[in-house]
């Protein structure tokens, strides 16, 4: 096949469009926004990568992960611990283990002095994590709601046990005040705006990764592991390896995600992680389109910017606003609005939302 | 006498559960409808104990007009609830998740500008203050009343599941829908009863609750994930398996956190909940069929 | 192409026996043959049994019918084999024992079946259902990329079960005997080397139904078939052997012929016992009577 008819083939072009106009529009914000602006997109770009992650795991895959603010937390604890060693120098205590702890470092933050274990981990712990917790569900076919309210005890467990360990994890106040980034100033307005080309730049990634597996083969088997698992378990797969692989895919980028936030917007507390946060990274998904590519990053986006505009006027308003658009859009536009806009063909994976019972 | 004292706090964390849980395993359970507004019910009941003993006065005449009148008001606000949104959506179990969580968020701010954010105190009746001495052991008195309500609530539905038309119509159309609309029962009718019962009986936890320290308007959110868990490990369609988790759960948690921390212990019932799973991936109780699903 | 419509969906296909071929190649050696060796078995659904005592046989070359009354358990008998449901006993296939397997590797052995309801991956097209099914054994590297192009052996499924222009639609759309048509194909890209059809034909034409004996046949020469089926008057046409399955036991096994015959069969089907007629009119009365019995009893729920 020549690059010619590469090129042509039925919605590759638009989607190279679409995946062109992001970044050009993405590059063209430090431009446009004051530096304040840009930091909170850049705030926003990483809680959308949470969303890319969900619209694989439940627009393509089906599974409603009510527990993303564990992976995402995760990540951004990671991050936060290795800053703050790094700010604390060689052999350095972190100042809030001096206030509320033994002054000691825990034996469990020592791997997170070296900036590559620090990397490295953020990737691996959500990864075998997720990969735990799923390899032991899906294999006893436990799925649907039971997955669902799984994934969100997860949730609620994970933040009460960080509320608890005050001395390690911050406790309530989580961890902030970091100073530098892997030795960049953080109060330097160039190094901000170098962390929101970052994230633009893994953001970006995260979208041509997930639309490399939705085309893939690995896709396809991703849509009918949703919809009819067992007859998919008739043609010889395990549907429980199809369905682990999506959710550690999902684990990896929301853990991505909080190790971004961190440096961007300063703090990590439980209040990011627990069972309400986890739930709200789903409604930019379903708003702008479960099962479409770009629409659980602009869903999300969009979501955020409204949280932030409306809870500075009305502090209660956002959340009558959060209320209505969970209780409207899942019950009135399940395909969100990409299924109305109809910029996107309408693909037979996109329209279709039909669940299996809980059971 | 430590293992006593564990036992009962155990068992008192229980009923607290099988409370919360109960109305759950009839919506869920047998409907297969998640409510994530179940938690919000209960905030719902509790405020009404609230309401009632701001207008009666009494703390002893209040609680006993509050309990049904708990019931009513979270049974009309699940019948409500089941006639604008879910019986559109009895398909879509999982949507009907997310649906019903952002009414519980609606339901909260409500409370908020209603009630006010900070937490309000409910007085117990001096009836039940104090303890029971038992074997040199103080058993709270309104702990022993939850723990009777509890059983009260789980031998009154069990019997009128059993022995009224209405729960033998309920438990038909559980097990086969098709057939009983066939056999001429209304399950639109029967579905709304269920229902108005499930969440009615969300408002007596919540009337309960309020015995036990002051409320606000997350009250049902503390409770709501620890409710499920405990269907989810009970099994589908069945009181004996709600009750049996929903003791089995307290237990854990009173034990686990005696040797450990309370934060700690909340980890170790949800990992042992998942290794539960391993081996009755139905939960406790489970009606088999032959469906492919 | 969203548009489309089942009935736009119609237009004519038909079974190509000569791109079976292709698929299943022309080895009718008798040296080689499978075979399927059910010994002892037994399914119980707490306290009841479904299934006792089951032996049966089945070897390549002999397009066998599994029949009987509703709650036979000859679908129950195929979940057991296929690993749907737990049982006791022994299922072999050639040497492979399956009792105990989880169903993806009993797939994997070569064991693939139908449901009473055709199920296909509605929303994804006919192409993509049939290469899911080719392609249980690709590897992790394959699984990532996007399909190259038509594997082979998808292309002579496309035309063995006549949805070549039909291959873009999704499979939701089609009409119910191209689903399962469809489900035939997936089944012979699967590789599988035992098949279970659980009601084949139902809902069919009369044409179709010819169309999918004919095939069924071929497919029957090169593998272990074995067909769930009530349409008495297929069953004349196709089958090589039947096994009458009742209350959960084998009550009868050989040609339609002799299980015609049958005195036991014809009082099941009848309800009454066949040894005061003679023969040749017990053999009479049970052939229209059985497929009487059968006929009404297919259109039960």
């Amino acid at each position: 096949m020549t690059v010619l008819n590469a090129l042509v083939r039925p919605g590759r072009t638009r989607t190279l469009a679409a995946f062109g106009l992001a970044a050009a529009l993405l590059l063209l914000a430090p431009v446009v926004l004051s530096p304040f602006r840009l930091d909170l997109l850049a705030k926003f770009l990483c809680l959308a990568m949470v969303a890319v992650g969900i619209g694989l795991a439940w627009g393509r895959g089906g599974l409603l992960t009510l527990g993303q603010g564990v992976y995402f937390g995760l990540g951004a604890y990671l991050m936060a611990m290795h800053l703050k060693l790094a700010d604390a120098g060689p052999g350095g205590v972190p100042d809030f283990m001096l206030l509320y702890g033994t002054g000691q470092v825990p034996g469990w933050w020592e791997p997170l002095r070296s900036p590559v274990s620090a990397i490295l981990l953020i990737l691996v712990v959500p990864a075998a994590l997720a990969a735990l917790l799923g390899w032991a569900v899906f294999t006893r076919r436990v799925r649907g709601a039971y997955f669902a309210i799984l994934s969100q005890a997860l949730a609620a467990a994970f933040a009460i046990l960080l509320i608890g360990q005050q001395q390690t994890t911050g406790g309530t106040n989580g961890l902030n005040g970091f100073r530098a980034f892997f030795g960049y100033d953080l109060a330097d307005p160039v190094n901000k705006q170098m962390l929101y080309l970052i994230a633009a730049g893994v953001l970006l990634v995260m979208v041509a990764v997930v639309r490399q597996l939705t085309v893939s083969r690995f896709g396809e088997l991703l849509v009918a592991v949703r919809d009819q698992e067992d007859r998919v378990r008739f043609l010889g797969y395990d549907p429980a390896a199809v369905k682990v692989v999506a959710y550690v895919v999902a684990a990896v980028m929301a853990a991505v995600g909080g190790a971004l936030f961190v440096p961007i917007v300063g703090i990590i507390s439980p209040a990011d992680v627990g069972v309400v946060p986890s739930i709200g990274f789903l409604i930019g998904v379903a708003i702008g389109g479960r099962a479409t590519l770009l629409g659980p990053v602009l869903g999300s986006i969009a979501v955020s910017w409204a949280q932030t505009s409306i809870s500075e006027q009305f502090p209660s308003g956002w959340i009558y606003f959060q209320g209505a658009l969970f209780i409207l859009v899942i019950a009135f536009l399940p395909g969100g609005l990409a299924s109305v806009a109809g910029t996107l063909r309408r693909r037979p994976a996109v329209a279709g939302l039909s669940e299996r019972s809980p059971a | 006498m430590d293992i006593i004292a564990q036992l009962f706090a155990g068992l008192s964390l229980g009923s607290v559960l099988l409370l919360a849980a109960l109305g759950l395993s009839l919506t869920f359970g047998q409907m297969g409808v998640i409510n994530m507004a179940h938690g919000e019910f209960m905030m719902a009941g509790a405020y009404t104990a609230f309401v009632v003993q701001g207008v009666i006065g009494d703390a002893g005449i209040s609680l006993l007009v509050a309990l049904p009148l708990g019931f009513l008001v979270g049974g009309l606000l699940g019948l409500l609830l089941e006639a604008t949104l879910i019986h559109r959506m009895y398909r879509r179990p999982l949507d009907t998740l997310l649906v019903t969580w952002g009414v519980a968020l609606v339901l909260q701010q409500v409370a908020r500008d209603v009630f006010g954010a900070p937490n309000v105190d409910v007085r117990a009746p001096a009836w039940l203050s104090g303890a029971v001495e038992i074997g040199g052991l103080a058993l709270p008195r309104t702990r022993l009343f939850i723990l009777a309500l509890a059983i009260v609530c789980v031998v009154a539905l069990a019997l009128a599941l059993r022995a009224t038309p209405l729960g033998r119509r309920i438990r038909a159309v559980v097990q086969n829908r098709d057939l009983a609309e066939a056999s001429g029962i209304s399950s639109r009718g029967t579905d709304r009863v269920t229902f108005f019962v499930g969440s009615g009986l969300a408002g007596i936890a919540g009337v309960a609750l309020t015995l036990l320290g002051s409320i606000g308007p997350t009250l049902g959110t503390s409770y709501i994930v620890d409710a499920f868990l405990v269907v989810v490990a009970g099994g589908i369609g069945q009181i004996k398996g709600t009750v049996i988790a929903a003791t089995a759960l307290g237990l854990m948690q009173a034990f686990f956190e005696y040797s450990t921390t309370a934060s700690v212990a909340k980890v170790l019932v949800f990992v042992a909940i998942v290794a539960f799973l391993q081996l009755r991936p139905q939960g406790l109780v489970s009606v088999r069929t032959r469906s492919l699903a | 192409m969203s548009d489309l419509s089942p009935a736009a969906a119609q237009p004519e296909t038909e079974i190509d026996l000569a791109a079976a071929e292709a698929l299943l190649g022309t080895d009718t050696s008798r040296f080689r043959h499978d075979y399927l060796e059910i010994r002892g078995l037994r399914v119980e659904f707490d306290g009841f049994v479904a299934v006792r005592d089951v032996d049966l046989t089945v070897t390549q070359g002999d397009l066998r019918f599994l029949i009987g009354p509703n709650g036979a358990g000859k679908t129950t008998l195929i979940d057991a084999v296929t690993g749907l449901v737990r049982a006791s006993g022994s299922v072999a296939f050639g040497r492979t024992e399956l009792l105990g397997r989880s169903t993806h590797r009993i797939a994997r052995a070569g064991v693939g079946r139908t449901f009473q309801t055709a199920s296909v991956f509605d929303e994804l097209t006919v192409l993509q259902n049939l290469d899911i099914a080719a392609g249980a054994r690709r590897g992790p590297l394959t699984l990532l990329r996007r399909r190259p192009g038509t594997p082979e052996a998808v292309e002579h499924a496309l035309e063995t079960v006549g949805l070549t222009a039909l291959r873009d639609v999704p499979a939701g759309v089609l009409a119910h005997g191209q689903k399962q048509w469809l489900e035939i194909g997936m089944l012979l890209v699967q590789d599988a080397h035992l098949l279970l059809l659980d009601e084949p034909v139902a809902g069919m034409t009369q044409a179709e139904r010819e169309e999918t004996g004919q095939l069924l046949r071929r497919i029957g020469s090169q593998r272990v078939v074995v067909v769930v089926e009530h349409d008495m008057e297929f069953l004349r046409s196709f089958a090589d052997s039947v096994t009458v399955m009742h209350q959960g036991r084998v009550l009868a096994e050989g040609t339609v012929q002799e299980v015609q015959n049958d005195p036991a069969v014809v009082e099941v089907y009848l309800g009454a016992p066949a040894a005061a007629s003679d023969g040749a009119a017990a053999g009479a009365t049970a052939g229209a009577v059985t497929s009487e019995a059968a006929t009404s009893e297919g259109e039960l729920p």
